[in-house]
């Protein structure tokens, strides 16, 4: 019964997303207050009915239902009930109708959180989400019924949900990245709705803009779970593959990146409108591209769950729907858009157009490398793969300069910088800092791990150090310009302090990115109990294995204690599981995490004919990896900048009685 | 030249200049990591290039998984259902790699015939087969 109410009510949200999609956009062009105030109304009822049906399914799932067939092909009720509860998003269904619900939240959030804006701007924001929702609707109702019924061969137990998805990570990766890819549909709706009222000045983009923002952040957070999942889960110890499904994350990230830079220069000085217009419709279409990627089961990846053409029809013809409509209305009023003010070339205008211009070209380097094998297999010109080399080999000379005009930036005002000398003292000062920290730092890793000296090192350790002194400085700087640095440092505005802590974890990031590239080291060696291998600086000694039960497999556990010259680090534990429903053999690895460094070990397959002390050889993968931390914890310190920046004064509404 | 119009070049001519040295490095770069697929019907015809990068898929065989002694150097044979590559890895294979399932091998072939693999991917569930491997055994007897 439970099933069937969570389907009549995907099924009643069809017509009031129609509804929505309708009426509150003919309200604002006929000047309908009736219709246009519906909105709020349609968007809350829109939302209370897909927390029913997802509640629903939740039931389902955490209720053992097995005659639910989604239930059957991915639970199983030895499962935990916390991975019973995640395995409503960890299939194909499951996961699109979060999509949806997380939709109908931001939706939802646009109506009731965004009072301050004009009425007819509201209905047609409105209007554009209820459209995408519809699109989705429908993909769920016709080619993924979450809800479907086993009414014949009822089984006793289910299939089990992929033992790789049995983590705690993928608890909170999809919500995270969906939170972000979905969000961005919302700075989408304000281009389209600015587009179709002809209204392009500043004011949409002071709108989108904390919208954008939130997004963002949940985007960061997203990949960066995802990437840390990746780490500890597939057992291989790298933190990102250049896997097609990965870059359909970071293709919306890049334009995400951009647009959040390009927004503050359409709002405070009017110029880049039609490209920061250009960029919101880019954003939420590169999400739609992911979501096309992923779902359609095109591309060979841990992400694509079983595949069927017509799911990938569907979204391909929605995606060319949105992508098209989009990029014609924008080709009809684009024309008319005049970017006002005039800036010199020494302004932060044109630091924010280098911005553009470099993720601009990452995004390109990222889309080529990704579709160039669909294209090509698609024409029948052989079936190709782009190697990481190529995405390695083109983001390294992107990120130099971006670290380099990073730094300077803060310090460059509007319009045009005249007091640029007064900033010269303080770079100096940076670049001072950064190059004793560069040459003592590479001198230390040296000697810490490979006995050479690193160039590469060095200029990771310079540029990162450079970015974060120059704009700590700033901040120092900024805050003792006022009557005294503690009272400064109060007036700062928020939406500053965001940019400070996000640009310093920019700088965190790249800096752990160059490190563990440069310094990591991996061995695959044959281990019986007693054997020693010696990475780098430390020494990992197998020292027993045995075998227990978890609750729905059976393990085999090594002991592997680990010393760094001759002195006790950590004892590690990997573990191989073999779980029952699914007959799956996985690998959990185990990590001693550390800021300066990861200890890492993954247990392989058994080798049986190494028999000398009658137990046996393992395969066994022994890393180090050094500042790995570094790429999650900046990217901690991006999403914090960017939910931050929203908090700002100029953000909160001063008229709430509008409605 | 007037001021803003002198300006509008120069930012125009940065763009131009930026995206012409982008466009030839992105080119250059991806010419150099294209990895083809084979099956290995067309490398036992001699149709793959040797020394260069490529990848092969199939399906591995029953009975052909062989661990070298006392070292993690592992053989195995890779078909189509039609022709067999014998395909050699050092280090440990993935989790759900199993004879009689599919699975993708990056790496070099060599003169003797014998494909060199720097990584081996398999399927990452019992229902998922990767794209270009179900390709490779299409219209293939599938008893062997």
């Amino acid at each position: 019964m439970i099933p069937e109410i969570g389907h009549f009510a995907l099924l009643l949200c069809l017509p009031i997303a129609i509804f929505l999609a309708c009426l509150p956009l003919l309200g604002a062009q006929t000047d309908r207050v009736l219709f246009m105030r519906a909105g709020p109304l349609l968007a809350l009822g829109q939302w209370l009915f897909l927390l029913v049906s997802f509640i629903c399914l939740t039931i389902a799932f955490l209720s053992d239902d097995f005659t639910v067939k989604l239930v059957t092909m991915h639970s199983n009720s030895a499962l935990p009930w916390y991975f019973k509860f995640s395995a409503v998003w960890g299939n194909h269904e499951g996961s699109l109708l979060l999509w949806v619900f997380i939709l109908a939240s931001w939706t939802l959030a646009v109506a009731f959180a965004s009072q301050s804006l004009p009425m007819d701007m509201r209905a047609r924001v409105l209007s554009v989400l209820g459209m995408i929702s519809i699109g989705f609707i429908l993909f769920i109702i016709f080619t993924s019924n979450p809800f479907e019924r086993l009414l014949l061969n009822l089984v006793s137990d289910g299939n089990d949900l992929n033992p790789l998805l049995q983590d705690i990570g993928l608890i909170m990766h999809p919500p995270m990245l969906y939170v972000g890819y979905v969000g961005f549909s919302v700075a989408f709706a304000f281009a389209i709705a600015a587009l179709i009222s002809g209204n392009l000045d500043a004011a949409w983009a002071r709108w989108s803009r904390p919208w954008t923002n939130v997004a963002w952040a949940f985007l960061t957070v997203g990949i960066a779970l995802g990437s840390w999942w990746a780490y500890y889960e597939l057992g291989w110890g790298g933190w990102w593959f250049w896997d097609p499904v990965e870059n359909a994350s970071l293709m919306p990230w890049l334009a995400g990146t951009a647009l959040v830079h390009s927004l503050a220069a359409t709002e405070k000085r009017g110029v880049f409108r039609s490209w920061t217009v250009l960029l919101a419709l880019l954003a939420f279409s590169l999400s739609l591209l992911g979501t096309f990627l992923v779902r359609s089961g095109i591309l060979v990846s841990v992400h694509a769950f079983a595949s069927d053409p017509t799911r990938g029809l569907f979204i391909l013809a929605f995606l060319v729907l949105v992508v098209g409509g989009s990029l014609l209305l924008y080709a009809i009023k684009a024309p008319a858009i005049r970017s006002a003010a005039k800036f010199s070339l020494l302004s932060r205008e044109t630091f924010l157009l280098l911005n553009n211009i470099i993720l601009a070209i990452a995004l390109a380097v990222v889309l080529l490398g990704t579709l160039f094998p669909l294209i090509s297999s698609a024409l029948d010109l052989g079936s190709y793969s782009v190697g990481p080399p190529y995405f390695n080999a083109m983001f390294v000379p992107l990120a130099l300069p971006m670290l380099v005009l990073m730094g300077f930036a803060p310090f460059i005002n509007w319009k045009r910088s005249t007091k640029i000398i007064q900033a010269v003292p303080i770079w100096l000062c940076s670049v001072a800092i950064a190059l004793l920290t560069a040459i003592f730092g590479a001198l230390a890793l040296a000697k810490q791990y490979d006995q050479s000296f690193h160039f590469m090192a060095f200029v990771t350790i310079l540029l990162s150090t450079w970015l974060l002194a120059a704009t700590l400085l700033h901040l120092w700087s900024k805050a003792k310009n006022q009557q005294g640095f503690s009272a400064g440092i109060k007036k700062l505005s928020i939406s500053y302090w965001g940019m400070v802590i996000a640009h310093s974890g920019i700088a965190i990031t790249a800096l752990g990115i160059g490190l563990t590239s440069i310094y990591a080291q991996q061995k695959d060696v044959r281990m019986v109990v007693g054997d020693e291998v010696s990475v780098s600086a430390y020494r990992y000694q197998l020292t027993s294995i045995d075998t227990f039960e978890g609750p729905n497999y059976s393990g085999t556990r090594g002991n592997i204690s680990v010393y760094k010259n001759d002195a006790f680090v950590a004892t590690l534990q990997p573990e191989k599981r073999f779980y029952y429903a699914a007959r799956n053999v996985m690998t959990e690895a185990a990590i001693d995490a550390g800021l300066t460094r990861d200890l890492y070990v993954a247990l392989g397959e058994y080798l049986e004919e190494g028999a000398d002390s009658g137990e046996g050889a393992w395969a066994v993968r022994v890393h180090v990896k050094p500042f790995v931390r570094c790429i999650w914890l900046g990217a901690i310190f991006m999403a914090a900048g960017g939910l931050l920046a929203v908090f700002d004064k100029r953000y909160r509404q001063r008229d709430t009685a509008n409605v | 030249m007037h001021p803003a119009r002198k300006q509008r070049l120069i930012i125009v001519a940065i763009i131009v200049v930026g995206a012409s040295v982008a466009t030839a490095l992105i080119g250059n770069a991806l010419k150099q990591n294209l990895n083809l697929f084979y099956e290995p019907t067309r490398i036992v015809n001699g149709e793959a290039p040797v020394g260069r990068k490529i990848r092969v898929g199939g399906m591995v065989k029953e009975g052909s998984l062989v661990r070298l002694p006392d070292s993690l150097t592992a053989q195995f044979i890779v078909t189509d259902y039609e022709a067999e590559v014998i395909v050699e890895y050092t280090g440990i294979l993935p989790d759900m790699f199993t004879e009689q399932a599919g699975t993708v091998a990056t790496g070099i072939l060599n003169e003797d015939g014998l494909f060199i693999a720097e990584q081996v991917l398999a399927k990452h569930d019992e229902t998922y087969m990767p794209p270009e491997v179900a390709a490779a055994l299409k219209d293939k007897p599938k008893s062997y």
